[in-house]
Formats: C-alpha cells, structure tokens, sequence
C-alpha cells in the first residue's frame, strides 16, 4: 500500500505545481461546450434536449487531451524505468496514478459541469443524475484511458493515435452516461443507468491495470 | 439464352443499382487484397535475394 | 500447439494448405457466384435485392472470424512468445479490416433498397462501425513505432483489449439502439428460406477458403519481411564491428 500513496502523493504534488495543465483540461471542456449554441442555435428546447449528451461527449474529449499526462513526462525523463524496475507492484503503481489523474482532471471536470449546464438550459431534474453519471463514469474513462495513454508511449503522433484507439472504447460509457441524464428528465428513473455505469468501473478496475502494467512493461523495456 | 434474358438479368429486378456495386466492391476487395499481397511477396523475396547474393558477394571476396 | 511455434514446422504446414485453400476457394467461388447471382430464386419479400446478402454476411462472418483470430493469435504471442501467432495477427488484421469495411457497404447498399435509407443506427451496423475503428486503432498501433517489435506487442495488447470491450460495446448499442428505436425498422426475424441458404453457405465457405490462402500468402511476405530486417541488422553489426578497426 505505501507504494500506492507514494505514487499518488507525487503526481499530486506534480499536479498542485503544474496546475495550468488542469485548468487548461477545464478550459477546453468549457470552450468545446459553448461552440454548440453557435452549432445548433440558441433555442432553449434545442439545447435543453442535447445538453446532457454534448455535456458528455466534450467531458470525454477534454478527458482525452489529459491523457498523456499519465506516463509521458514519466517515460521521457526514466522515471516510469525506475517505477517499474523498483519491484513494486506495477498494476497498484498504475491505480495510484490513475487516481491521481481522475482527481486533478476528472473532479475538476465534474465540479464545473453544471455550470455548463446551465447555459445549456439543462432542465432541474437533470443535475443529480449528470453529477452521478460523470461521478461513476470518469474513473472508468481514466482508467481505460491509462491503457491507451500506456500503448502510445514512445510513438510519432501519439495524440491522435490515442484518440483513434480510445474513443471507441468510450462508447458505452458515453451511452449510458447520456441516459441516465435523459432518463431523469422524461420522469424515469436513472439508477439502471447508474449502475451500469458503476459496473463499468469495476470491469474498468479489474482488467485495465493489468493491462496498463503490461503495456508499460513492453514500452519500458 | 436471348438477349431479353440477358438485360433482364443485368436489370435485377429493378435492384441493378444496388446488387451491382455490391459484387462490384467485393471482388475489388478480394483482388486487391491479393494484388497487394503479391505485390508485397514479391518485392520482399526479390529483396531478401539481392540482400543474400550481396552477402554472398562478401564472403568470398575476403 | 507449441510446435506450431517454430516457423519452419508451421510454414510447412501452411504450404501444405495452401494449394488446397487457394483450390477450394476457386471452386467455390465458381459454383457460388451462378448460384447466388442467377439460379437462386428471389425472395418473396426483398426481391432480387437478398443476393447483396451473399456477399455481405460473407464479409461480416470473415470480419468477426478474423478479428477472433487476430486477438486468440495476440494473446498466443504474449503469453507463450510465439513469433509464428503474431505473424499471424499482423497478416491478418489488414485483411479483416477490409472485410470489415466490405460488411458495412455492401449492408448500406441493402439497407437503401429495404428500409429507404443508406444508414440506420441500428445495433448490428454500429457494433460494425466500432469494430471498424477498432481494427483501424489495431492497425495504426502496430504501424506506429520505429520499433517493429514494440509495435507487434503494443497492438497485441489492444487486441486483447478490443476483445474483452467487443461484447461491452456490442451490449451498450444494442440497448442504446431499443431506447431510441422502438423497433421501427428491425434487421432481423427475417426467416431465411431454403433456396438461399446454399448459394449463402458456398459464398461463407469461398470467402473463408479465400482468407485462409491469402494468409499463408501473406504469411511468407512476412516471414521474408522479418529476415531482411535481421539480414539488415547484421550487416550494421558488421559494419560497425568493422568500423573501429579501421
């Protein structure tokens, strides 16, 4: 356990002092978010009918940027070498910075969205579950993100390759975290979604720091 | 076989339009999968000889 | 199962098959296509256009068979190193991606005459679609170090990544696809007749015979790629041996 919260407490401090990288995470997912009223137009019953999904849809891109904060820094000065050289068990070395990653980019995340929300005209009824939904649905995105962020390392053109390889794994998460938002707007309830939703999270954090920690041992090799 | 026959074959019932292009883009498909592979084999072996002969060429000059 | 590990006990076997698969796929093509394309009766519902079906539940069984031997020949690799599995892959993945795209268009081409309309989101031709990108990502991977070796494990690992979401995927779309369709437009409870099914199954064994020969064909192209590298490597040894002497 000591090597989870060394890792986790470094790429927090690395993290507090390079907080523009978060910001700018936050920065994008607003920014990708306005463009739709100009897209579609400023009705209200327009937006308000999108606003869960477009809400989603820009969270996952912004998430997707911050990706290759995981392991490249990392990889690129040796000190992913040394992690996975140190005899520590590497699949808890990837979780701990995985936790890392959610809290500096999917929290922030999380905490503005419904300020997005608003001027997308999101009905009442929608907040609790979209809160819920991105709750329960970005630790997953982070976590098979890792995965994806771990295979490019070392690449040309990593950032575009990784979207080719992780946008598609996001779909089901994109799925059923807009229906959990359009559920709870038609009057049904949302915690089928939410559960799925959780579900996902578990698959995500059985399999993926297996996969993560492979994936860093061939990169490092 | 008359050639009423034979336009109403091409005609597919109305469908040409459809059944056509789908057996049109499979074959393209299937050949140039195997065009490229060949093209590849065939490059590749030519390659690898000149490489071996060139290596040959070494080993008995020195 | 191992000993189909050493290449040259493999290339045997495969050469072996080779003039059989490539025999049998002729034949099969040549009794199918007069069968598919002119004997075979029309269906009574969808008229001349079910003899699209031929070639395109072909390409869709090829383009899930491949991708089940690309991700069963990624894991051979990772776990056991056998370089013979990942040849395997490597060759195998461009071939199931073009099934894979020949699948989606020749169903769009059915799709316009049957429902109206090029494209529908429907579960079956969405899960398609995302596969697509998943060989696409597969192919990018393998493609995208300076590396081969690196690339051949990288791309193994998203293999076996890409399988274990396949069915996550394919699940979320299929009730993505119920929530917003209330079955409209549905694919299947389409009741296959008789007639069809032989035109269709010597269509699947064709294409099938067809993939199995061009693999091993592409097997050797590969085999020859991987001892020019090492011919290549050696010499730069070589050289650089020699260099210091100098």
């Amino acid at each position: 356990m000591s090597a989870f919260s060394t890792v986790l407490a470094r790429d927090l401090r690395l993290a507090l002092r390079q907080s523009a990288d978060s910001l700018t995470v936050v920065a994008f997912f607003a920014i990708a978010t306005v463009l739709f009223p100009f897209g579609v137009g400023p009705e209200t019953n327009v937006l308000a009918r999108i606003a869960g999904g477009v809400l989603w849809v820009t969270a996952l891109l912004a998430a997707l940027l911050s990706l290759d904060r995981i392991f490249a820094v990392d990889f690129e000065d040796g000190t992913l070498d040394q992690l996975v050289l140190a005899g520590a068990p590497l699949p808890v070395v990837v979780v701990a910075k995985v936790c890392a990653h959610w809290l500096t980019t999917g929290v922030p995340l999380i905490l503005v969205s419904p300020l997005l929300a608003v001027t997308l005209h999101l009905p009442a009824a929608g907040y609790g579950p979209l809160v819920l939904a991105l709750l329960l649905g970005t630790p997953t995105v982070s976590l098979v993100g890792a995965v994806g962020a771990a295979l490019v390392l070392g690449t040309r053109r990593g950032g575009v390759l990784l979207s080719l390889l992780v946008l598609p794994l996001y779909i089901p998460i994109l799925i059923f975290g807009t229906a959990a938002v359009e559920a709870a707007l038609t009057g049904l309830p949302s915690t089928p979604m939410l559960s799925v939703l959780a579900g996902f999270m578990v698959l995500a954090l059985t399999f993926s720091p297996w996969a993560t920690a492979a994936a860093l041992r061939q990169a490092v090799e | 076989m008359t050639v009423e026959s034979i336009l109403k074959f091409l005609d597919m019932g109305g469908y040409a339009a459809w059944v056509w292009p789908a057996y049109g883009l499979a074959t393209a498909a299937l050949s140039g999968i195997l065009f490229f592979t060949l093209r590849d084999l065939k490059t590749r072996r030519h390659e690898f000889e000149t490489l071996r002969d060139a290596r040959r060429g070494e080993g008995s000059s020195s | 199962m191992h000993r189909f590990a050493n290449p040259t006990q493999f290339m045997r076997i495969a050469d072996a098959v080779y003039p059989w698969a490539a025999g049998l796929s002729l034949i099969l093509f040549l009794a199918g296509l007069p069968i598919a394309l002119v004997t075979s009766p029309p269906d009574y519902q969808q008229g001349e256009t079910v003899r699209i079906m031929y070639v395109h539940v072909s390409s869709a069984w090829l383009m899930m068979m491949v991708y089940g031997i690309v991700a069963a020949n990624s894991a051979a690799f990772l776990v056991w190193r056998h370089p013979m599995a990942n040849l395997v892959a490597k060759a195998s993945a461009p071939m199931g991606a073009v099934f894979t795209a020949l699948a989606l268009i020749t169903g769009m081409l059915w799709g316009q005459p049957m429902w109206g309309t090029f494209w529908v989101w429907d579960g079956r031709l969405t899960s398609t679609l995302i596969l697509f990108f998943l060989y696409l990502g597969y192919l990018a991977l393998g493609d995208a170090f300076e590396d081969s070796e690196r690339g051949d494990k990288a791309a193994a690992i998203l293999a076996l990544v890409g399988s274990v979401n396949l069915p996550i995927i394919h699940f979320s779309v299929e009730w993505w696809n119920t929530l917003h369709q209330p079955s409209i437009i549905k694919m299947d409870g389409m009741t296959v007749d008789k007639s069809l099914l032989l035109p269709l199954f010597l269509m699947m064994g064709a294409f099938t015979s067809y993939y199995v020969a061009v693999l091993v064909l592409r097997l050797r192209s590969e085999l020859l790629a991987a001892k020019i590298r090492n011919a290549r490597m050696s010499q730069v040894a070589v050289n650089q041996a020699a260099q210091p002497a100098e």
